[in-house]
């Protein structure tokens, strides 16, 4: 069947197998492989994207249900090569060993952050319910998150 | 994973989707429940005709009671100030739910519609008296969901039949609270007990009590019911409220390796408590 994406704002139109998972699509069709598959089964978050500005696990949505909406991937955060902020806290801080959780980590936060600016150290672990890291301990994750988070807030 | 292959077709309007839906279909919400058991291959319909931008069954009105459309996330439900204020113990149950990508997509009509034990909002529903509206090509019909969940992964829905919103009354006169144990790894139900209480000063006048997690069905709980009303909500109350709940649960239990029924029928009367103390305190 035949869709049209737009991801990371450009618009890519495609005949798919309708059976084709949104995680599929974006590494296979379109060769963005910064999303990692990690379970496979909704429970990690490897996998997250912002699908119309919202947090989606990519690999529990077909392709086709992206059909006409607006997918932003770890590829299309940073503007003009400047990383998105989230990025560049995730560097200041360690907030990452293997790297593997990571886009997902990102995907995940900057859409909380958005809409939680401020967001207190408790909302942003909760939030991180969906997001499985195997080395960092998440500490550093946090710290990075709320770095962010203040600064949105008007603080710094 | 791959699921198996299937015909895809979306529809624009409830009427349209229930032309579309074929015996072998299946519909397509949010695609939470559905595409993972797909990805195991555990279900292998046909033909899924998305249900997702069909308009009229979105967003929620109130209006001398919620009525929530099918397709409605749990984060609207969890944001929603009329649910709130109506049904606060419906919010917090939505706003429990798995992690925040799966309430941005996972729509309550999904939710109710695959009925698994470990669910959060049938729990409330049952509770709160909640009706769920449905259509199919005869026409339409309204259940209540006592009578909606009928037992592990059933519903009184018949092949091709939409929800297309569920009704949940004006509760904002009552105390109402979900308290839940949420699975560790998952975050689903291991138990989760839903009140609405009734009160008069510091007189319980009339309690409603559901339990699911614990249970193959969300489940109501006449003797816990009877216990908690005319008491001043007492420990005695409390834990007479408690036993009868564990009672009332016992033809209905569901367990596993890591949960047994009798560790989640002891834990029902625990969290029975925690909802009562948390809705009247
Ligand atoms: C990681 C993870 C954690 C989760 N944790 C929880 C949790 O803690 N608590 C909880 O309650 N749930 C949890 N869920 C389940 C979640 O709530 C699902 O999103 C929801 O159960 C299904 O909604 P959906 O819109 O995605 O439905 P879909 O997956 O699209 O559909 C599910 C079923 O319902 C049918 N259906 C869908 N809409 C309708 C309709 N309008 N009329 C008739 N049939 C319909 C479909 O045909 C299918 O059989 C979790 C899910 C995941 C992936
Ligand atoms: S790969 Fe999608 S949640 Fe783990
Ligand atoms: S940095 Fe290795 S999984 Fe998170």
């Amino acid at each position: 069947m035949q869709i049209s994406v737009t991801v990371n704002g450009v618009v890519q139109e495609r005949d798919v197998d309708p059976r084709t998972l949104l995680v599929h699509f974006l590494r296979e069709e379109l060769d963005l492989t910064g999303t990692k598959i990690g379970c496979d089964t909704s429970q990690c978050g490897a996998c997250t994207v912002h699908l119309d500005g919202k947090a989606l696990k990519s690999c529990t949505l077909l392709a086709a249900q992206a059909d006409g909406a607006n997918v932003t991937t770890i590829e299309g955060l940073a503007v003009d090569g400047e990383h998105h902020p989230m990025q560049t806290a995730f560097w200041e801080n360690h907030g990452l060993q293997c790297g593997y959780c990571t886009p997902g980590m990102i995907m995940a936060t900057t859409a909380f952050v958005k809409d939680n600016p401020g967001a207190s150290e408790e909302a942003i672990r909760h939030n991180l319910e969906g997001n499985i890291c195997r080395c960092t301990g998440y500490h550093n994750i946090v710290k990075a998150v709320k770095q962010v988070a203040d600064a949105a807030a008007g603080g710094d | 994973m791959w699921p198996n292959k299937f015909d895809y077709q979306r529809a624009e309007s409830v009427d349209q989707a229930l032309e579309l839906i074929g015996d072998e279909g299946k519909f397509l919400a949010g695609g939470h429940s559905l595409l993972p058991v797909m990805k195991l291959r555990l279900s292998a319909p046909e033909q899924l005709v998305d249900i997702g931008r069909i308009d009229s069954l979105r967003g929620i009105s109130a209006d001398g009671g919620l009525t929530i459309g099918a397709t409605a996330t749990h984060a609207e439900i969890a944001a929603s100030g009329d649910v709130q204020s109506m049904c606060g113990a419906l919010a917090d149950a939505c706003g429990g739910v798995g992690d925040q990508a799966v309430r941005n997509f996972g729509t309550i009509g999904g939710n109710i519609a695959h009925a698994d034990p470990a669910s959060d909002p049938p729990t409330v529903l049952v509770a709160a008296g909640a009706s769920v509206n449905i259509q199919g090509s005869d026409g339409s019909r309204s259940v209540g969901a006592e009578e909606f969940f009928v037992d592990l992964f059933e519903t009184a829905l018949e092949d091709g039949e939409l929800i297309t919103s569920v009704s949940v009354p004006d509760l904002s006169g009552q105390k109402t609270a979900y308290a839940k144990f949420p699975h560790p790894a998952s975050r689903y139900a291991i138990v989760g007990v839903a009140v609405a209480l009734s009160m008069d000063g510091d007189t319980c006048t009339g309690a409603s009590v559901a339990v699911g997690g614990a249970t193959v069905k969300a489940v109501k709980c006449a003797g816990a019911e009877a216990a908690l009303a005319g008491s001043s909500l007492d420990d005695a109350a409390l834990n007479a409220a408690a036993d009868m709940a564990k009672a009332d649960i016992a033809d209905w239990l569901a367990g596993d390796v890591a949960y047994p029924e009798s560790y989640r029928q002891q834990m029902a009367g625990v969290y029975l408590k925690r909802a009562v103390k948390a809705a009247a305190g």
